[in-house]
């Protein structure tokens, strides 16, 4: 479960409100897709339930933790129980793919053994099988994308963020990773996806919701969606 | 326990293979240690030979206690008992009259006048007692042992020896010495602060051009020590490589200039005796030279990760 309560974030330095008493409620399992121009706030929304950023006020929780009572120390055991897919992949450069993937059981102290059973399962199902031993500087766009998705997934966390996973896609890979991300999410994760893409939300027929200047203008299930 | 070894083992092989996948940043960062530690060392070096030229300027001053004749060969070994016990006191030796003419003579061997006027009056020379100090500095506090009124009696008019221009010329000898260790020690630590501000900078450059690795690592959940220990773990080996070509190159150094060294001399300043102390302390420059390289890289990599590191409060 992801609850934000009147959330709003101002930054110091630039003029304007990035999020303006925002109220956001999405139930486990649950696939949402959020959309807006850029600047809208999107991104602002994920960093801040990813701690990267505080909130100005209001109150965000995630499943139980409650941020107001998050303390430094605690904000790495957040973030293992979220998955992450970045629109800028953030790779670790000097890992290989599996090395990558890897990495997010590794810091969790997952056993070596579990390690060599689990990765090469996940990247099979996001089709980078034969792939392990290359360096993200040897891979397309498409293919760092996927390696982000499996990384996110790895852990198999209840609550999948994604940020503009498709933005640098060409049609057929962003769809690739949209049917992953659609996979994932009937195993039970629950996914938040912000996007650009019309064509996605319209094929997708998901609760969407429109975020404009900083604040939710329309929460709805598109045509066809079932929840 | 066990997950304890299995996180502490996987942070010193991912240390090992950013060494090997950075090879560029490491032989640049490896580079500058390398000659800030020879630098070290050379000071350390340097420093060790002024010391030697130091000892061996003490040990050829002495201060001479002539005694009457008519002091007894007892009273005189109660006198080298009480100045043995003196911590100022490095060696004592004591020559009695036959032996204080033997030691006039061979002194003199070269001006037949002199022996002939010592032994046509008999034997002039007093029975002696020759005090080696231990630091040029405790000379005065040997005075003032054979000067109480006591000691005085069993002395010749004008004894000790330390007086006059003999004391004008120990007392700059003492001053200059002093001077040298204080030099040597300034340098010294001058150097070693130097170059350590040196190895920080460069292994915080070489952080600073994979802050963002911290920074994913970071919002991927790794905890603080997880991000950090391959960072210290490559540091430690940036020392250690930086130290063993230090003294590889000292080593070199020194092979090629032995037969200059040997052949050359700055008139009391033994410079072959660099190359000595180099050859008898190797393995404890090794290890001390280790030991700097790798405290100082492992604590710049600790300082340079943290800024990377913090998370945001506001």
């Amino acid at each position: 479960m992801i609850l934000l309560d009147r959330v709003t974030k101002k930054y110091v330095r630039s003029e304007g409100t990035a999020l303006d008493r925002i109220s956001l409620h999405v139930e486990p399992k649950e696939f949402v897709i959020v959309i807006g121009q850029s600047g809208a706030g999107k991104t602002t929304l994920l960093r801040l339930l990813t701690r990267e950023e505080r909130p100005t006020s209001g109150k965000i929780i995630i499943g139980s933790i409650d941020y107001d009572k998050l303390k430094d120390k605690d904000i790495p055991l957040l973030r293992r129980k979220i998955g992450v897919v970045f629109q800028d992949f953030k790779l670790l450069p000097n890992k290989t793919v599996y090395e990558n993937v890897a990495f997010a059981l590794e810091i969790v102290g997952v056993s070596n053994r579990e390690i060599r059973h689990t990765v090469p399962k996940v990247l099979n199902i996001v089709n980078l099988k034969g792939k392990e031993d290359r360096m993200p500087r040897q891979l397309s766009g498409g293919e760092r994308q996927r390696v982000a998705i499996a990384r996110a997934i790895v852990r198999q966390p209840r609550i999948l963020i994604a940020d503009e996973p498709t933005g640098n896609l060409d049609p057929k890979h962003a769809w690739d990773v949209i049917k992953v991300l659609e996979k994932i999410n009937r195993y039970g994760t629950t996914v938040l996806l912000t996007t650009h893409n019309r064509d996605i939300v319209d094929k997708l027929k998901r609760r969407v919701v429109v975020i404009q200047g900083g604040k939710v203008t329309s929460d709805r299930a598109s045509a066809g969606y079932k929840h | 326990m066990e997950r304890r070894l299995i996180t502490l083992w996987r942070i010193i092989h991912t240390g090992i293979v950013n060494f090997m996948r950075n090879v560029t940043l490491a032989v640049a960062a490896i580079a500058v240690m390398v000659v800030t530690l020879t630098i070290i060392l050379f000071s350390l070096i340097t420093n060790a030979t002024f010391e030697n030229t130091i000892a061996q300027i003490t040990n050829k001053i002495s201060i001479s206690a002539y005694l009457e004749d008519t002091t007894t060969e007892a009273q005189a070994k109660v006198l080298v008992a009480q100045l043995k016990k003196q911590p100022s006191v490095h060696r004592v030796q004591y020559l009695n009259k036959d032996a204080a003419l033997k030691a006039y003579i061979a002194q003199n061997k070269n001006n037949q006048n002199l022996i002939t006027a010592a032994a046509t009056v008999g034997n002039p020379i007093p029975a002696t007692i020759q005090i080696y100090p231990s630091d040029l500095n405790e000379i005065q506090h040997i005075k003032d042992i054979l000067t109480t009124p006591e000691n005085t009696k069993l002395q010749t008019p004008g004894s000790p020896s330390y007086n006059g221009d003999r004391k004008q010329a120990i007392d700059n000898i003492t001053h200059a010495t002093n001077v040298l260790r204080k030099i040597g020690v300034v340098t010294v630590i001058v150097f070693a602060i130097i170059c350590a501000l040196i190895i920080f900078n460069t292994i915080q450059m070489a952080i600073f051009n994979r802050r963002d690795e911290i920074t994913i690592m970071r919002l991927l959940g790794a905890g603080t020590g997880y991000i950090r220990g391959p960072f210290v773990v490559e540091s430690a080996i940036y020392g250690l490589l930086s130290a063993v070509f230090s003294i590889l190159i000292i080593n070199s150094a020194f092979l090629a200039s032995s037969n200059a060294l040997q052949a050359s001399s700055l008139g009391l300043l033994d410079i072959n005796y660099a190359s000595q102390y180099f050859d008898a302390h190797f393995f404890q420059l090794l290890t001390l030279q280790i030991a700097i390289g790798i405290i100082i890289g492992t604590a710049s990599s600790v300082i340079a990760t943290h800024r990377y590191l913090k998370f945001k409060t506001k």
